[in-house]
């Protein structure tokens, strides 16, 4: 039942963007003019402060796909909850506000499909029922094995039983889907676990990185964003800037910056490399690659996520996932309809053996 | 119809399992083509993930009209 919960909000969350461009929770920034200056990094970073009044920076960030926005993460203090983070978008030629990103009815999908409101908890419960789901799958091949060796691959009996025709169908779906559902089931399985990976990465790698600098105050006059990215770009040639994360954030020290860079192929697009620089000054303090099991995360995301291939993968992920649900509906299905036989059976063959008593 | 009813006295593996095999590692070839090379990878993605979806559809459509 949680995994039907899984895929069917899954099921929107493929179209996360187009739909809530389609529900005007995605602001579009204004045809710029080719060639024209983006704005610089400080003045996005003063618009948002003046936009929401009172609040602190947390994240800037740059969406890869989308070159004509910067996004803004605000919220009551620099470690404050992500749920009260407040996501806007801003024009990335004139930093104007085109308004709030991430509400509306997809937030709600993806609270459902991450942690059902229940925080870690809830993640921790569904990355259960996601290995759940893939012991499944292996049950699924080793059944398939009495079910079908006297079929041909493929056969739908639709003459038979209205029982056996869903059994068929379950057999074929979940054999073609086997491979896809795994990769997804899996992924989303280590997603749970993204949030205890990064307080790994945290309290080892990071530590490690920030412990030369340890004892300096938060920075009281914080570094021109501008020369904070430009040096952050000529510590990872060739490698644009993802997300920049403030001092005092969940990314970084309470004294540094980190800008997490990027690379431009789809790959290295995902494996993201942390620079860390000086709060106040801007000047690098350290940078090295991520750990092995963050780069599994991130490269991970997107193969749960199919957001990787452009439009016409998406609509194949959705279609794999409505098969899927096909799968696990037909299996609750098949399970129903066999319990009840069972029990059924169970009472007659106690009719039948008391008629079979020898009557004399 | 009697075609597709061809049943056999015992299954071997190749049979029960070489069809959900290949589109398995289509499947698992697309999923990491698209991640590795762009451009061609995408399209090769496209073909090899939309196997599972056009065998589906060649099935579904054989079972309305049977020959």
């Amino acid at each position: 039942m949680f995994l039907l919960l899984l895929c069917i909000t899954g099921l929107p969350l493929i179209f996360h963007h187009e739909l809530d461009e389609l529900f005007g929770y995605d602001a579009k920034p204004e045809m710029a003019a080719p060639g024209a200056a983006k704005a610089g990094v400080d003045q996005i970073a003063r618009a948002a402060l003046a936009h929401d009044p009172g609040r602190v920076l947390q994240y800037i960030s740059w969406d890869k796909d989308e070159p004509g926005t910067v996004i803004a993460f605000t919220n009551n203090k620099v470690d404050g909850e992500p749920d009260a983070a407040t996501v806007r978008a801003f024009d990335a030629h004139t930093a104007k506000p085109l308004g709030a990103v991430g509400g509306g009815p997809m937030r709600v999908m993806l609270k459902l499909h991450t942690d059902m409101y229940a925080g870690q908890p809830g993640k921790l419960f569904l990355g259960a029922i996601g290995l759940l789901f893939l012991i499944a799958i292996i049950s699924g091949v080793v059944l398939y094995w009495p079910f079908t060796r006297r079929l041909r691959f493929g056969t739908i009996r639709d003459d038979k039983s209205r029982r056996i025709l869903w059994l068929d169908w379950h057999d074929l779906l979940g054999a073609v889907t086997i491979a896809w559902a795994l990769v997804v089931g899996g992924t989303g399985a280590i997603n749970t676990l993204a949030e205890i990976m990064l307080n790994q990465w945290k309290s080892t790698e990071l530590a490690a990185m920030v412990a030369p600098y340890a004892g300096k105050p938060a920075p009281v006059h914080l570094a021109s964003l501008d020369a904070t990215v430009a040096k952050a770009k000529t510590a990872a040639p060739g490698m644009n800037v993802a997300f920049i994360a403030f001092p005092g954030t969940p990314f970084t020290s309470s004294h540094h910056f980190s800008a997490f860079m990027r690379g431009d192929t789809p790959l290295t697009a995902r494996l993201l490399k942390p620079v860390l620089l000086d709060g106040e000054t801007a000047e690098v303090a350290d940078t090295r690659d991520l750990p092995l099991y963050l780069k599994a995360l991130l490269v991970s995301q997107p193969l749960h996520f199919g957001d990787y291939g452009g439009m016409p993968l998406k609509i194949i992920w959705a279609l794999l996932d409505v098969m899927t649900i096909v799968v696990i509906g037909s299996g609750i299905y098949l399970w129903w309809v066999r319990r009840r036989k069972m029990r059924r059976s169970s009472t007659v063959g106690v009719a039948v053996t008391s008629s079979l008593q020898p009557s004399q | 119809m009697t075609a597709t009813h061809k049943s056999r006295a015992s299954g071997n593996w190749l049979d029960v399992y070489g069809g959900p095999l290949v589109i398995g590692v289509l499947s698992l070839a697309g999923l990491l083509a698209a991640l590795l090379f762009e451009g061609a990878g995408r399209y090769f993605c496209w073909i090899a993930l939309g196997t599972p979806i056009a065998v589906t559809v060649r099935f579904f459509i054989r079972r309305k009209n049977p020959k």
